[in-house]
């Protein structure tokens, strides 16, 4: 019995090592893990604290095994991690690290345990999404946080869905992808390519510093609470005035 | 005038001029003569204050003018159709005739948003006015006799325009209006017994169904504004009967009126004012977006959005569910009852008709049966301002939990935090703010006697010769004077001796006592300073120079 086994074996591990395309295999190879080796270095200063010595996780911060490159592009790439003090949710701050020690990073992460890689530039770009269709999937899945056009919205206990003004498409697209903090992720079995390159292409038209804002002021897009406001201070304040100048004009007030 | 009944003789001077005859042909069928003679001369009296309401009405004027052209192109129903307007993100989208209408106005009329715009603006702004010129009728106890009526005809505008507002609102039938309108069948639901029968009857079936955005038309464009109408009339009608209060002063009194007449001169005055609210809402609307329906998208019952409040007016009824536990019961026999709903419902009205009630509460109080044309300045009545401050402070708490979301995250705070502020603030803060506006106005009453009896002070030191520093007080002119001490201070309400004189207890209404008690909270040592009397004023002045 052992000894068939140990045949069977031998013959799947020789077979594989005949068919397996080993010279391409090997050079990227040796690319990959210098990449993972200087990973690792850096992971080893700025994150193991708190996700363990080798991504296992603990009581600080969770295991990263299986979160795949793209969530160390995404939260790397926009200041999120490395955190800077414990709290609610980590927010995006200017980015501690170059494009090459995130590659670096993201490397070793996905070196630990298959997860989503970085999304090639075709998969996000808004110009071959649909926006009308975009919006649909956007307010049946994302505008109960992020409000109507992503102007960001409050959760429980001071956490929070982040505006996505202005955000690059890449970071949009990774979000849905690993659903980074207290957002669920929606992989492509939930939300195809396709529909995400819409989603972004929504965003694109109506929340970025370039969209048109046909009515004037945007008012940040916040709905009845800033009209209010913007009623209740400039309006009536404008009015106010106008009735103290035309009160103030009668014939008594020339005459003293 | 009115009276002659043949045609007037051409005088002396000729014949008379084509304006004249057509003003006597006028006369002689409407008798506007005796119309004019009894109303143009009529004063008004000049103070800002008293313009608030007449933002109100033009600003009800605009949403009316505005509101016409808007129904010109606007499709009241839920048909489904697929958008194909000029609004790129939107091309496609299925949508109700509705939505898309708007849409079509927003893009493709002509001065479609504009008007749109201004018409929305200067709806929040009419609420904002009818707000300014409740709070300056009731802190100057301007609802007093004779005006009570009129009182409850201004609350009534008040009420039917935030349901106007409601109705208007969530006509586009976008994510937004929708989710409002959702949130009002819950609220319906919840009413206990009627509750599902009322919310069949309204919606013509399940929500959404079909009737709920051409029933909301009828009642925004025909019902509501038709009763407005009625009752701005009838407001503007008893503001002429009654005459304008004004503020105390030098040959100002109960029983006279000192402004300017009608006209020319208010006329004008009031006429330019039209313009210039026309020209602020105009420019506002030009350049502040409103309601931008364009991004929000078509309303559909699976989908919701974050930042999702009502107009601001509403943001009262909306902080009081966010506020509100959500406690539910089940009882006996399997019906239940939405606490978290339920009680909010209450309290809304509730705290509209305190508002409403309050001059006949403070008549009742006072049983003063005389009629008032002085406004009372707040301080002279720290009660009631007191009252005004916790009502505003009550319905402010409600605003802020109404947009908690909107404050967590802005202000990076905990929406819980906030929440559970809001809910304790409800009960606390209305408690603390009207202490501490009755102190305020004690303070602020002490400080008027403190001026009328040692003037007011100049900012000159002076050193005696004995090497004494002391401050020269001016003393007040005498309109000045006149015009600090024209309040009139009643004496708090005296049950007499708990026994008459052959020492049988003397019987005393329960109802009584309270009103006694409410008196003294009112009119009591510590609810107002004694204002300085001549006697006290020439003992000071003769007395001691104007210094001391």
């Amino acid at each position: 019995m052992f000894v068939v086994l140990l045949i069977a074996l031998a013959a799947t591990g020789g077979l594989y090592a005949a068919f397996a395309p080993a010279e391409e295999a090997q050079a990227d190879n040796r690319a990959q893990s210098l990449a993972i080796d200087e990973g690792e270095a850096l992971y080893r200063v700025g994150c193991s604290s708190c996700h363990g010595r080798s991504g296992e996780g603990g009581s600080d911060g969770p295991s990263l095994v299986g979160v795949g490159p793209a969530a160390v592009h995404f939260q790397v790439g926009t200041g999120r991690m490395p955190l800077q003090n414990p709290g609610a949710q980590a927010p995006a701050k200017p980015r501690a690290y170059t494009q090459a020690e995130i590659d670096q990073l993201a490397a070793y992460i996905g070196s630990l345990g298959p997860g989503p890689a970085v999304p090639e530039a075709s998969a996000y770009d808004p110009a071959d999404g649909d926006a009308a269709r975009g919006g649909e999937l956007f307010r049946t899945n994302c505008a109960q946080c992020h409000n109507f056009t992503g102007q960001g919205g409050a959760l429980t206990h001071g956490k929070y869905a982040p505006g996505l003004d202005d955000v690059e498409p890449i970071f949009i697209y990774e979000a849905m992808l690993t659903g980074p903090q207290n957002m669920p992720s929606f992989p492509d079995t939930v939300l195809p390519e396709q529909e995400k390159r819409d989603i972004i292409a929504w965003l694109n038209a109506v929340n970025t510093s370039e969209s048109p804002s046909p009515g004037g002021f945007s008012l940040g897009g916040f709905g009845p609470v800033s009209e209010g406001l913007f009623a209740w201070t400039f309006g009536i304040g404008a009015l106010v005035a106008l009735t103290v100048w035309i009160g103030a004009r009668s014939a008594k007030a020339r005459k003293s | 005038m009115s009276t002659a009944t043949e045609p007037r003789k051409s005088t002396a001077r000729g014949k008379a001029p084509a304006g004249e005859k057509v003003a006597d042909w006028a006369d002689g069928r409407l008798g506007i003569y005796s119309l004019a003679k009894a109303n143009m001369r009529k004063i008004f009296p000049d103070h800002w204050s008293f313009l608030l309401g007449e933002i109100c009405l033009f600003s009800f004027i605009i949403v009316m003018l505005t509101g016409v052209y808007l129904t010109l192109f606007f499709v009241p129903s839920m048909g489904h159709v697929e958008y194909t307007g000029s609004f790129e993100p939107m091309q496609g989208v299925m949508m109700s005739e509705a939505y898309a209408s708007t849409l079509d106005i927003s893009f493709d009329v002509r001065g479609g948003l504009l008007v749109r715009q201004i018409h929305h603006w200067a709806a929040l702004l009419f609420v904002v006015g009818i707000f300014m010129h409740m709070m300056r009728v009731f802190f100057t106890g301007a609802f007093r006799k004779p005006r009570e009526i009129n009182w409850l005809f201004g609350f009534l505008l008040l009420v039917l325009a935030l349901f106007t507002g409601l109705t208007g609102y969530s006509l586009p039938d976008d994510l937004l209006s929708g989710v409002g309108i959702r949130f009002m069948e819950g609220a319906i639901l919840a009413v206990p017994v009627v509750g599902t029968y009322i919310q069949m009857f309204l919606f013509g079936g399940e929500f959404p169904g079909y009737d709920i955005i051409p029933r909301f038309f009828v009642v925004h464009v025909l019902l509501l504004p038709g009763i407005m109408l009625g009752l701005v009339v009838a407001h503007l009608i008893l503001i002429v009967y009654h005459k304008h209060t004004h503020y105390a002063g030098p040959g100002r009194t109960n029983d006279n009126v000192v402004g300017m007449p009608l006209l020319p001169v208010y006329m004008a005055k009031a006429g330019g004012f039209f313009f210039l609210v026309f020209g602020v809402i105009t420019l506002i609307a030009a350049t502040v977006t409103i309601n931008p329906v364009w991004v929000l998208g078509p309303y559909r019952p699976d989908q919701i959005s974050t930042n999702a409040q009502p107009d601001w007016y509403l943001g009262f009824s909306e902080g009081l569910v966010r506020m509100m536990p959500g406690w539910e019961w089940v009882i006996p026999g399997g019906y239940t009852l939405n606490f978290g709903l339920l009680v909010p419902l209450i309290v809304f009205p509730g705290l509209l008709t305190a508002i409403a009630l309050y001059p006949f509460f403070e008549s009742w109080v006072t049983k003063d049966p005389r009629e008032h044309h002085i406004a009372e300045r707040p301080r002279n009545n720290p009660t009631r301002t007191g009252f005004g401050m916790a009502w505003l402070t009550a319905f402010g708490v409600c605003m802020l939990a109404g947009g908690n979301d909107l404050w967590a995250i802005h202000f990076h705070l905990s929406i819980n935090a906030i929440t559970w502020f809001c809910r304790i603030g409800f009960f606390v803060l209305p408690v603390v703010a009207f202490f501490v506006t009755r102190r305020i106005c004690l303070g602020l009453q002490r400080r008027d006697a403190e001026k009328v009896l040692h003037g007011r002070e100049s900012g000159i030191i002076k050193r005696l010769p004995h090497g004494e520093f002391v401050e020269v007080h001016e003393p007040l002119s005498q309109e000045q004077l006149y015009t600090l001490t024209a309040h009139e201070q009643q004496k708090p309400l005296e049950l007499g001796p708990d026994t008459d004189k052959n020492g049988v207890r003397r019987p005393v209404n329960p109802l009584e006592r309270v009103r006694a008690r409410f008196s003294k909270a009112y009119f009591g040592e510590q609810a107002q300073i004694t204002k300085p009397t001549r006697e006290e004023y020439k003992e000071i002045t003769e007395g001691h120079g104007d210094h001391h």
